[in-house]
């Protein structure tokens, strides 16, 4: 950078970037760049490939002395079964607001944390939830039968024995 | 000839002499400046010691009346080292697995010498630190201790609040019983609930930031082990690492605001000096200064008359340990007085009903009961950047450094409490007598549910008062009072009908003596 003769500058001027600052800039920016590169790495990390939870797919057998429209729960499970002439549905008893397990009783299902309730075929009622509980597959295998907690299915779908 | 044994006597005699006064050269070197006695050596105690040097050499005398800070920032910092000493304690114990966890509780509990005791006031001081850090926030606002130049260091407090409810929270999920299980529960679907929103807008499946934090929180699609490992490690490392730079930052920033806040004319209203302690300077000051350089900011202390303050040593030190020493003695009575609770283990099949968060989170959860969204994180929101707002917005100067100082004042405070706590009262009997909108409209949209809660409404009563009161007063700072005002009566109306009013099915009970048997 230059200075003519009888021209004071101040140094408070602004000064066009001279080439060994505008290396140091880039170089600046270059390792800027590379911790960011490296922090949307390591973001990556908190989300596995593979999710650690229970499986979710299970068989249970049905008591032949279930009624038309009583729930059958299997232990352990947060899902309801039912049968009736028409056939074979489950209904997922994880509440949609904030993740309880819902009771059911003979007028449809009710959260014990927040009061939402449901229809029998998991209509939303009343209380803050914001979807009804979804229906979820149901197959026969061999007299039992399959449920896969994964796979929601329209409500009123039922499967024949 | 007997030269070298004398030599030998004379290394011996000084061997000796020094071994005799090791120990006091010991604390000499410890304690270079000798004892504070002198107004010289007061100063060098503070200055010349690592953990003391935060405070000034001298404190102004208005900071040590008991009005001006009630103590409540030593109290909330006391109280974090008090849980910090304890859970390291706690760590010895405790394994950070499911059934393991909640085994090892019971051990320190119930067979661990003075386990149950270390984990009693380790409870307990959690309790104080959220008590103390909200009285603290409080004490701030009322003084307009928020003011210019510490607006940054109002921002870094509701970090350090939103990093003690936090530390609060997290601790609750570790002894894996049913409270902590189902509350966990219910706080990682409220990180899920902008699912309701995105689901109303049909968005979900491109984009799901209520999933993505959820699976950020629990590192699976249940609460398990890996959930118990993410809320163990944020308890014990990251939410406290981020509480001790916050805290660092926070203190050091209290000094480069100019210390405490006091009112301009702190000096005439404060009682002639005691005989005792000397002003700094004289009162005419004869120097002449030269600006050495051209810095930004303020600038150094120059012709300034005497100044009303006293040695921090022993003045202020003493005061803040006395604070430390009532935190202590209130944390370990409440220990000695009540158990910290563990219920049965944690059952993912059954519900605990009710399922409650800690009191804190009470208000919350009573207004996640009408919609989850709007109560655990759209109103919360809207609060936290409410009172960030409050130091940019409030510009005005009249009444910094008094309590309640300010346009409106006290009164204005006084007659704000009836219709904080009356609106809070109002809305909730309402709702409670006569049901909210799913039960008047059955085919309401869910968006409209979603965003429209009693809190909604609650918040924008707050908020249209508060613009009245800036109108009535032309003033921000009436308004703020007022909002800040309302804001603690809402806290503590719905945190009390939360804790106490809440039965099964979140049903309102007046006592639990009257809930279903099963």
């Amino acid at each position: 950078m230059t200075v003519k003769a009888g021209e004071p500058k101040s140094r408070l001027d602004p000064e066009p970037v001279p080439r060994r600052d505008f290396l140091g800039l880039a170089a600046l920016w270059a390792m800027a760049g590379a911790f960011l590169f490296s922090l949307a790495g390591m973001l990556r990390l908190p989300k596995a490939a593979v999710l650690s939870s229970p499986a979710k797919k299970f068989s249970v057998n049905l008591p032949d002395a279930l009624a038309d429209g009583e729930a059958f729960v299997p232990p352990g499970r947060a899902v309801a079964l039912f049968r009736d002439g028409e056939g074979v549905h489950a209904v997922s008893l994880i509440c949609t607001h904030l993740g309880c397990v819902v009771k059911p009783g003979p007028e449809g299902f009710e959260c014990p944390c927040h009061g939402s309730r449901f229809k029998s075929d998991g209509e939303v009622v009343a209380g803050p939830a914001p979807r009804a509980l979804p229906w979820i597959k149901v197959s026969s295998k061999g007299g039992a039968w399959v449920v896969d907690e994964d796979v929601k299915v329209p409500a009123g779908t039922k499967e024949k024995a | 000839m007997s030269t070298p044994i004398t030599q030998e006597h004379a290394a011996l005699q000084t061997f000796r002499e020094n071994l005799l006064a090791a120990p006091r050269r010991l604390l000499d070197a410890t304690f270079r400046s000798g004892k504070p006695t002198t107004d010289r050596t007061r100063s060098t105690f503070v200055f010349g010691n690592v953990f003391l040097h935060l405070h000034a050499v001298r404190t102004h005398r208005w900071n040590l009346r008991w009005t001006t800070t009630m103590g409540l920032g030593i109290a909330s910092t006391a109280a974090f080292l008090i849980t910090l000493i304890t859970g390291v304690l706690l760590m010895f114990y405790y394994k950070p697995y499911p059934d393991a966890a909640y085994d090892s509780i019971k051990d320190i509990h119930f067979v661990v010498p003075t386990g149950r005791f270390i984990r009693n006031i380790h409870r307990w001081a959690a309790n104080v630190m959220v008590v103390a850090v909200l009285l603290h926030m409080a004490r701030t606002f009322y003084t307009g201790a928020y003011r210019k130049p510490r607006e940054f260091n109002w921002l870094i407090g509701m970090g350090l609040l939103v990093t003690t409810l936090g530390l609060s929270f997290t601790g609750y999920l570790l002894p894996w019983d049913q409270l902590a299980y189902w509350a966990i529960t219910i706080g990682a679907n409220i990180a899920q609930s902008p699912r309701e929103v995105t689901d109303a807008l049909n968005l979900t499946d491109n984009f799901d930031p209520g999933g993505f934090q959820r699976l950020l929180l629990l590192g699976s699609d249940v609460v398990g082990d890996e959930a118990l490992i993410r809320f163990y490690l944020l308890h014990v490392m990251i939410l406290p690492l981020a509480l001790v730079m916050l805290m660092a930052v926070h203190f050091w920033r209290i000094r480069k605001d100019g210390g405490m806040v006091r009112p301009v004319d702190a000096d005439q209203r404060l009682a002639p000096r005691s005989g005792e302690t000397y002003p700094v300077f004289t009162e005419a000051p004869q120097k002449t200064y030269q600006l050495a350089a051209i810095v930004k900011g303020k600038t150094g202390v120059v012709g300034r008359g005497p100044e009303n303050t006293v040695p921090s040593m022993p003045h202020l030190f003493y005061a803040e340990l006395a604070v430390l020493m009532l935190t202590v003695l209130i944390c370990v009575a409440l220990s000695l007085v009540s158990d910290a609770p563990l219920k049965e283990l944690a059952n993912p099949a059954v519900p605990e009903n009710p399922a409650k968060a800690p009191w804190y989170f009470l208000g919350l959860q009573e207004m996640v009961a009408f919609s989850a969204f709007m109560g655990g994180i759209g109103i919360p929101g809207i609060v936290l950047v409410g009172l960030g707002l409050i130091p940019f917005l409030d510009r005005e100067e009249k009444g910094t450094g008094d309590w309640f100082g300010g346009p409106g004042g006290w009164p204005l405070v006084r007659r704000t409490i009836p219709f904080g706590f009356g609106i809070a009262i109002l809305i909730e009997a309402y709702v409670i007598r006569f049901g909210w909108l799913r039960e008047w409209f059955p085919s309401i949209p869910q968006l409209v549910i979603t965003l429209i809660n009693p809190g909604t409404l609650l918040t924008l009563a707050y908020a249209l008062y508060s613009v009245w009161l800036v109108r009535r007063h032309n003033s921000t700072r009436a308004g703020a009072l007022g909002l800040f005002t309302c804001f603690l009566c809402g806290f503590i109306v719905l945190t009390i009908i939360g804790t106490y009013f809440r039965g099964p099915n979140w049903v309102f009970y007046w006592s639990p003596a009257d809930w279903p048997k099963h």
